[in-house]
């Protein structure tokens, strides 16, 4: 099938004859991203001009994640290397460097001011800017940028598909304040596994509060459960989220204690692969509102 | 004021209530367990059978999702093959029992992380495969008292071969033929309270609240049946004062109740009545008829 598209592609490309120097598909740029989510934003600006792969699959965890050597190989060939940055992917510049490729490497949070994390995790900052759509902009800038700079030849195209993402990206920012305008402002607050969601809840105002530090690292103690447990009877929080990468045999037990409602599925760090829930971080998004929507929502 | 500290989380929690239920009903069936563990000078096969037993469950995991029955059930098969097959072998070559078991659990591990690589995600096993003694629903409790059921009532019918075997294998072999079906039994249910371990601690501790509060017994008594209830109580005890102390020093659960049975441990270590080091240094007066 990929070889059928490449075909199509490589005759599309010749008939139209347009610049000379168009890339056939075999000369795809070969990039990298650390997980899923960074993937897609390539594949939105890079289009068919860029090949990616996400080191960390769909539905797995960048915290916890140990590369292999099949890794490394896919970063030796790789012409550029995407990470989040702010000391998300710990593991990545060790792999770069044994992998002796000359990758370049580009950090896609530059340039977004970072959140101070919730106390209890391990990294200074919260890695998470992704989950605030305003930050997936300065993402997609920076991606186009860095493919600009590695392939001069195909600036244009980069730059209509950014600003076609763009605006796509826009449209679902204000689709998300829409909905959290509708949730009366006494209920904008639930408790969810993994406090990936601190840049959400900063630009728009809803109030996550995670019986886990950020990293799913740390396991709780009894005490953090009974705090926060007395917190939802306290402040009767209506809604406790799952997310699809922690226990979530943990959440029931603070439901069943509390007849807080279990909100369904919340993406955080990864997407899912196509039948899942959330395929692209559009996607995403649309769907993590809806859930927080009809949780919220009287 | 001590109702607050001691008795009062257990009140207001529910969470509570059901951890420290999970955690006796181990200590019922586990502490037994590691008596004979020890007395075997079979410690740490617990903690080699634990290894072997992992692969299993996570290949429940691969075939079912998160099942907890797919995954106790993995689990106890890749056990058993384990146990069973290094039984046979020692029993049969040269070759000795621990070094048998080592060549079969590192197979089994081996195999595990082979076939859950090959499936190729990158989920945190070990939040799958273990639970938490914090998060016990209603099933995992069913399980767990199950098994712990289930031990009991074969542990009273093995007792006696079992208490033989441990002095005197070779008299047990020249009265009765009872001895490898009772050591199979006898690994079997070394499996199963392990997996039971795995749901309620969460982690390879589980072999702690086994062969901890057997190494405390050992320092209070000379008959098994008096270092069993000893074993038991302590492995309550110190799940109960975990508990207390992960609820007001949060320090996860898990880790909390091993370091409670380590502090009584090295309290038995140092102040045991039978052979411990106070007193051997300062033995009392000879009695003298």
């Amino acid at each position: 099938m990929r070889r059928i598209c490449a075909i199509l592609v490589a005759v599309f490309c010749v008939a139209s004859a347009l610049t000379p120097m168009r890339l056939r598909a075999e000369e795809r740029i070969k990039v990298v991203a650390t997980f899923t989510i960074l993937a897609d934003f390539v594949r939105n600006v890079g289009g068919d001009r860029v090949e990616v792969t996400a080191l960390v699959g769909p539905d797995a965890d960048a915290h916890v994640y140990t590369p292999s050597p099949a890794d490394a190989k896919t970063i030796a060939t790789a012409k550029l290397v995407v990470v989040n940055g702010l000391g998300l992917e710990g593991w990545l510049p060790r792999l770069v460097k044994s992998s002796g490729g000359t990758a370049r490497m580009v950090a896609a949070t530059d340039g977004i001011v970072p959140l101070k994390e919730a106390p209890g995790g391990h990294h200074n900052v919260d890695p998470h800017a992704w989950q605030a759509v305003p930050n997936a902009k300065i993402y997609v800038e920076n991606i186009r940028r860095a493919l600009a700079a590695i392939d001069p030849a195909s600036t244009e195209t980069y730059r209509a598909n950014a600003a076609r993402y763009r605006a796509e990206l826009e449209a679902l920012d204000r689709e998300v304040r829409a909905v959290v305008a509708r949730i009366p402002p006494d209920r904008r607050k639930v408790i969810s596994t993994h406090d990936a969601f601190g840049y959400f809840a900063a630009a728009y105002g809803v109030e996550f509060i995670a019986p886990l530090g950020v990293s799913t690292e740390s396991e709780p103690s009894a005490r953090d459960l009974a705090k926060i447990i007395a917190q939802i009877r306290k402040e009767k929080i209506p809604a406790v989220f799952l997310e699809n990468i922690t226990d979530p045999r943990l959440i029931r037990r603070v439901a069943a204690e509390t007849q807080a409602k279990i909100g369904g599925t919340l993406y955080s760090d990864s997407l899912t692969d196509e039948k899942g829930g959330a395929p692209t971080y559009i996607d995403m998004v649309r769907h993590n509102i809806k859930t927080l929507q009809d949780a919220l929502d009287k | 004021m001590l109702h607050d500290i001691l008795i009062a989380p257990f009140l207001e929690f529910e969470f509570m209530r059901r951890a420290l239920a999970g955690v006796v009903a181990l200590s019922l069936a586990g502490a037994p367990i590691g008596v004979f563990l020890m007395l075997r000078r079979m410690s740490l096969v617990g903690d080699a059978m634990a290894h072997a037993i992992l692969p299993g469950a996570a290949i429940g995991f691969l075939v079912s999702g998160l099942n907890l029955f797919a995954m106790t059930f993995g689990g106890l098969l890749a056990g058993f093959a384990v146990a069973i097959l290094s039984g046979v072998v020692a029993r049969n070559t040269e070759l000795k029992e621990d070094a048998s078991l080592a060549t079969f659990y590192l197979a089994s591990l081996a195999l595990g992380v082979t076939i859950v690589s090959m499936r190729g995600t990158n989920i945190d096993l070990l939040h799958v495969l273990f639970g938490n003694i914090l998060a016990l629903d209603d099933q995992t409790l069913l399980v767990i008292a199950f098994n712990a059921t289930v031990t009991l009532l074969v542990m009273a019918v093995i007792y006696r071969p079992l208490v033989i075997e441990c002095v005197d294998p070779v008299f047990l072999r020249t009265v009765s033929r009872a001895g490898a079906p009772t050591h199979m039994a006898f690994m079997a249910l070394v499996v199963i309270n392990l997996v039971n371990g795995f749901h309620a601690l969460g982690t390879l501790l589980a072999v702690g609240l086994m062969i901890l509060p057997a190494g405390i017994a050992r320092f209070w008594s000379r008959d098994i049946t008096g270092m069993i209830v000893i074993a038991v109580a302590s492995a309550a005890l110190s799940g109960y004062a975990g508990l207390v102390l992960s609820y007001h020093g949060g320090v996860p659960s898990g880790p909390a109740i091993i370091l409670v049975a380590t502090v009584l441990y090295v309290v038995s270590v140092l102040f045991g009545r039978v052979s411990g080091l106070l007193r051997q240094w300062f033995p009392g007066r000879h009695l003298e008829a």
